[in-house]
């Protein structure tokens, strides 16, 4: 079995093999992380650049640390204050960035899509989808599997996975029913009907609209990030209320599985969506999902970047 | 286009024998195995480090420590492949500072490899030296790398392979060189 893609722009470019496969690579990533020196010259040569167009702190530092461990070269264009604000399209982005000589963009975008356009109009340089609107973000999904992997004996099957929150907004949840089903997990949707799309099932996961019994049983818990905004706009009533119903407490969590994974995409709101005690508990897996997050991006980028042409 | 064997160079008596003897030369050279370290290159270097170790422990009563390679990620070739070669880890459980490492492979070629496995080492630790010990040295060397320890010096063509097979891996102990068939059309 070898690993054939040159890109990834969403989790169902991947067979289950291919996705073990990225996964077996990053634990020999991560060990590298323990060293006293991270960096290996495998990467030397090329540059990468990190096209956010949206603000990302966690992704993109993630990226930028995965990039730099590998020896890549990395440069940071950031939307503001860049060419963009001054009219420039994306078209020509895309070519300035070509141009420049990038061997690989990472795109942050807040339209769905885009990550596929600039694919097209870059002649040779790979693309990797670092969260598209409320689309895909598939990395973030593959850092969320790794990490549940690695704590389950390297197999995610017959788990079960509930997912409580901002469905509707969110483009992790979409990229993680896909990661989570391919490897063999069951995936469960609970959040206010007011933050669910119409079509769950076209998911591929159930919508439970209890959230007691959405975590019944469940073996992962995983709080998706609300918005404060939303409130304003109406989709729920306050950040207390939220909390009361929907957040993550030590009583919603006693309904899981004894010993049931916490996990959270990041950065999280204390007293909103989970409780502290939750948050910081012992079977929290947050800060581990970052730092598998710089080792799953480690191993995609390896894997993506070779020299030759296909 | 296949490879083909053409002809066995060591039965697992002999690669045995090479095996004790580079053991011994180890000890002689190092005047014991006081700080001596075995480490293995993925993948075949690695049961071959175990062997020796296992000698050195027959005829000193110490067994040395052991660890492994993987030089994958500073090969100088990776971006000419594709796709690229995968991961096999590296698991050096100690220090390397003040040591001296003996490097152990199956086949010393162009010496890239070993190139490879000083930076990767070096960037673990810093040990007091390094040696090479290979079982087969097959010539064409590109860099200026020699082996400490060598199993066979074995003169070879460059349209040619040579395969260490090892029970751990392939089942069996042998050593085969084999050559390039055009295939039928």
């Amino acid at each position: 079995m070898s690993w054939m893609h040159r890109h990834l722009l969403d989790v169902d470019a991947l067979s289950r093999p291919e996705m073990e496969l990225l996964l077996d690579q990053a634990v020999h990533m991560e060990d590298l992380l323990d060293r006293p020196i991270k960096k290996v010259p495998a990467l030397r040569g090329k540059l990468v650049v990190n096209l956010f167009f949206e603000p990302s702190t966690r992704t993109r530092v993630s990226f930028e640390l995965a990039e730099k461990f590998l020896g890549a070269d990395v440069v940071n264009w950031a939307a503001s204050g860049s060419s963009t604000s001054k009219g420039e399209t994306l078209r020509d982005t895309a070519w300035t960035l070509e141009a420049m000589g990038a061997d690989a963009v990472v795109v942050r975008h807040g339209m769905p899509g885009v990550p596929w356009y600039l694919r097209e109009k870059l002649r040779k340089a790979s693309v990797f989808n670092a969260g598209d609107g409320a689309h895909a973000h598939p990395t973030q999904a593959l850092l969320d599997v790794y990490t549940v992997w690695k704590h389950c004996n390297r197999s995610l099957d017959g788990l079960r996975v509930a997912i409580v929150g901002d469905v509707l907004h969110s483009r992790v949840v979409r990229s993680d029913v896909q990661a989570f089903r391919l490897l063999g997990a069951e995936v469960v949707l609970a959040g206010p009907r007011t933050l669910m799309p119409l079509e769950t099932d076209a998911l591929g996961a159930v919508y439970e609209p209890d959230p007691v019994k959405a975590v019944e049983g469940a073996d992962v818990v995983y709080l998706l990030r609300i918005q404060k905004e939303r409130a304003l706009e109406g989709l729920y009533p306050t950040d207390d209320e939220y909390h009361r119903r929907w957040g993550a407490d030590e009583e919603l969590m006693a309904r899981a599985k004894k010993g049931a994974f916490v996990m959270h995409p990041g950065p999280i709101n204390r007293g909103v969506e989970i409780a502290s005690a939750v948050a910081d508990g012992p079977n929290s897996l947050i800060l581990d999902q970052v730092r598998s997050g710089v080792a799953v991006r480690m191993a995609l980028l390896y894997l993506c970047m070779g020299g030759m042409e296909a | 286009m296949t490879w083909q064997e053409k002809a066995r160079v060591q039965t697992a008596q002999e690669m045995d024998r090479s095996l004790r003897r580079m053991a011994h030369e180890i000890v002689e050279r190092n005047k014991g195995l006081d700080g001596v370290v075995l480490v293995g290159i993925q993948r075949r270097g690695v049961p071959l480090a175990e062997r020796i170790a296992k000698l050195l422990e027959k005829f000193e009563g110490v067994l040395p420590p052991q660890g492994k390679l993987d030089i994958t990620l500073y090969r100088d070739d990776l971006s000419l492949r594709y796709p690229q070669p995968l991961l096999r880890g590296t698991d050096v459980p100690f220090d390397l500072s003040g040591r001296k490492v003996v490097l152990v492979d199956d086949v010393l070629y162009t010496g890239r490899t070993v190139r490879a496995a000083l930076d990767a080492l070096m960037d673990l630790g810093r040990p007091a030296s390094v040696q090479l010990a290979v079982l087969v040295d097959r010539g064409h060397r590109e860099l200026p790398i020699h082996a400490d320890y060598v199993g066979k010096n074995l003169p070879t063509s460059q349209a040619e392979v040579v395969e260490v097979r090892v029970a751990e891996i392939d089942g069996a102990d042998e050593i085969w060189i084999c050559e390039k068939v055009e295939e039928q059309a």
